[in-house]
């Protein structure tokens, strides 16, 4: 590259900051109509500024059950989220050698990612529908449904949350240094504690990664639970639900209340890993050693 | 755990020549064999009973009967003639569904291309103009950051600058540029193609931005240097370079395009029809035949994209 900067760095500067405008700009936009003046609509300009639509939210005076579908929606995202965290990280150390239907497990997990949601979706609830079906002509007639929040909706949550998990595994271990481990055993460590005092100190800031990505994404799914979830919704299927009905600006206020959420999950997770990092990178090669 | 030699050259090649230090110091009872199917066993269970096993009931129930009620489990091509009914008698006029399929794949091709550009420039900006790692990091995140909050607030977020009293409308119509509020800006395929390129734009920067900053600037340095000029080094060394990156991106943008019908549902005012929107029109119908026989079309298109793109990458090697 020439010294000085190039005419070019200027346009995709300008380009680049375009885009995240574009990025922002709706966004925020929201974010300031959902502090509309009770009077307000759904568009510019406000009406005044209040926390009227969001106390409205509180209330329960809405359309919809939001409290429920907040529990329901937190209850699945943290159960998504520690599954999601355990089979990546055992799932990700059985990757580190060869074994059979490695490859099988790979493509799964890989089809996962790209096969459309709604096909995901469908067959979940196909599978569901077809094991009710069973058990009424089996076992019991009044029997209502096997799907439900931590069933079918568990499940449909995980296959979009665990191929993530699994692929930031690979990026872990592809520059973790063996020879820690090595040494370890050298040392006289058993295999759990080679794990438990070496591994498991080193990769968890990324592991803390996987859990905060398991659970915003379970948060925000909507395509995968659509079909899946059974009789209950969770927040944005209710979110989804209202943009057809709603003409009050309490939509807004629900989207910046499950935003805000989001952003203090990743927010708590990344000032978590940053010290962890820091402490890392503190104690130099003792990595651990404050965690025992 | 018990790595064996081979293992660590494995997990990683170089680091250790010939190392034969690498034993356990003493056998562990378990076999690494079953040591690795503890460890992948569950998620291969999940994957086995929440996405394999439903895949293979789409295509069966794809092939059943039914009534208004329920399901008939006996073979039927019922899913599949309902959903072309008509079309070889409308020949050469293209029927409702092959009109849909077209404007599927018409959206798609449209978000798939501008999402390249955009993708394609932001990321050539952070990894080649933006020199310092820091920054490198905290415009990456700066770019990730609304993609942390849910698809359907990003997608009603556009409402109030596109309505008939939008922002948009009235900044144009106070700018004197129109009389009359622009119509087609909310609930309209351009709506549609504006938030699906504000929602998945993201999952192009991200590979091809990977791709880019493992080149060696020395390849760049050597084209300058053998008198490349700016254009001849973007066409001949950056962008196969990056090809990796652009195809898994590429793979990305399409399969969601592809499937989706949240966002053509919400932006496009529940009138545009779409490949994903005729499954769930049909799941809400109850005719869960129909459905599946949709969602197998869907996936056999699908499947074609990608294995088309794929022989241009080995997807598992870039990963």
């Amino acid at each position: 590259m020439t010294e000085g900067r190039p005419r070019s760095f200027y346009v995709l500067a300008i380009f680049f900051a375009a885009y995240v405008l574009f990025l922002y700009g709706p966004m925020i936009a929201i974010y300031v109509l959902s502090f509309q003046g009770p009077q307000g609509g759904l568009t510019f300009p406000m009406n005044g500024v209040s926390t009227f639509w969001i106390a409205k939210l509180f209330q329960g005076t809405g359309i919809v059950d939001l409290g429920a579908a907040f529990r329901r929606s937190l209850l699945l995202g943290v159960i998504v989220m520690i599954v999601t965290v355990v089979l990546s990280v055992a799932a990700g150390m059985a990757f580190r050698r060869k074994f059979r239907a490695q490859s099988i497990l790979f493509y799964s997990a890989i089809a996962s990612l790209i096969v459309p949601s709604i096909i995901t979706s469908l067959g979940i609830s196909l599978e569901f529908r077809i094991i009710d079906d069973l058990i009424k002509a089996h076992w019991n007639e009044n029997f209502e449904t096997s799907m439900g929040l931590l069933t079918s909706g568990l499940g449909a949550h995980l296959t979009w949350t665990l191929p993530f998990g699994l692929l930031i595994m690979f990026a872990i271990f592809n520059r973790f240094d063996p020879r820690l481990e090595e040494a370890a055993r050298d040392l006289g460590a058993t295999p759990w504690q080679t794990f438990r005092h070496v591994v498991l100190p080193i990769i968890l800031p990324s592991v803390i990664g996987i859990g905060l990505f398991g659970f915003t994404l379970s948060w925000d799914e909507l395509a995968r639970s659509s079909q899946a979830i059974g009789a209950v919704n969770t927040l944005p299927l209710d979110l989804q639900g209202l943009t057809t009905t709603v003409t009050n600006p309490d939509i807004y206020a629900l989207g910046t209340v499950i935003s805000a959420v989001s952003f203090t999950v990743i927010t708590l997770a990344l000032g978590t890993i940053h010290v962890l990092n820091k402490r890392q990178a503190a104690k130099g090669s003792d990595a651990g050693k404050g965690l025992v | 755990m018990d790595m064996s030699e081979e293992v660590l050259q494995q997990a990683s090649p170089g680091l250790i020549p010939g190392s034969g230090t690498a034993r356990a110091a003493k056998p562990t009872r378990l076999s690494p064999s079953f040591i690795s199917w503890l460890q992948a066993g569950p998620m291969m269970l999940v994957f086995l009973a929440f996405f394999l096993i439903p895949l293979a009931f789409v295509v069966i129930v794809s092939f059943w009967d039914y009534n208004e009620y329920q399901l008939l489990p006996h073979f039927s091509g019922r899913g599949y003639t309902d959903t072309f009914e008509g079309c070889l008698a409308q020949l050469p006029e293209l029927c409702t569904i092959g009109k849909t399929y077209l404007k599927t794949l018409k959206l798609c091709f449209l978000v798939w291309a501008i999402t390249l550009f955009i993708g394609f420039w932001v990321a050539y900006f952070l990894a080649f103009h933006v020199k310092s790692k820091t920054w490198q990091m905290g415009l990456s995140l700066l770019c990730t950051i609304p993609f942390w909050t849910s698809n359907v607030i990003r997608m009603i977020a556009w409402i109030p600058l596109l309505g008939r009293n939008g922002l948009v409308n009235s900044g144009l119509m106070k700018m004197g540029l129109i009389n009359h509020p622009v119509e087609w800006l909310l609930f309209s395929e351009f709506s549609v193609v504006l938030a699906l390129v504000h929602l998945f734009t993201f999952f192009m920067v991200v590979p091809i931005f990977n791709s880019m900053v493992r080149i060696d600037k020395s390849l760049i340095e050597a084209a300058y240097d053998a008198g490349a000029s700016g254009f001849q080094t973007l066409v001949n060394v950056i962008i196969p370079l990056s090809k990796p990156g652009i195809v898994i991106g590429s793979i990305f943008v399409i399969t969601i395009v592809m499937g989706d019908f949240i966002t053509i549902g919400v932006m496009g005012g529940q009138q545009i029809a779409a490949a994903g929107k005729i499954i769930e029109t049909r799941v809400n119908a109850l005719q869960f035949p129909a459905a599946a026989a949709n969602a197998v079309i869907l996936l056999v298109i699908t499947f074609l994209i990608i294995t088309m793109m794929s022989r241009i990458v080995d997807i598992k090697k870039e990963l």
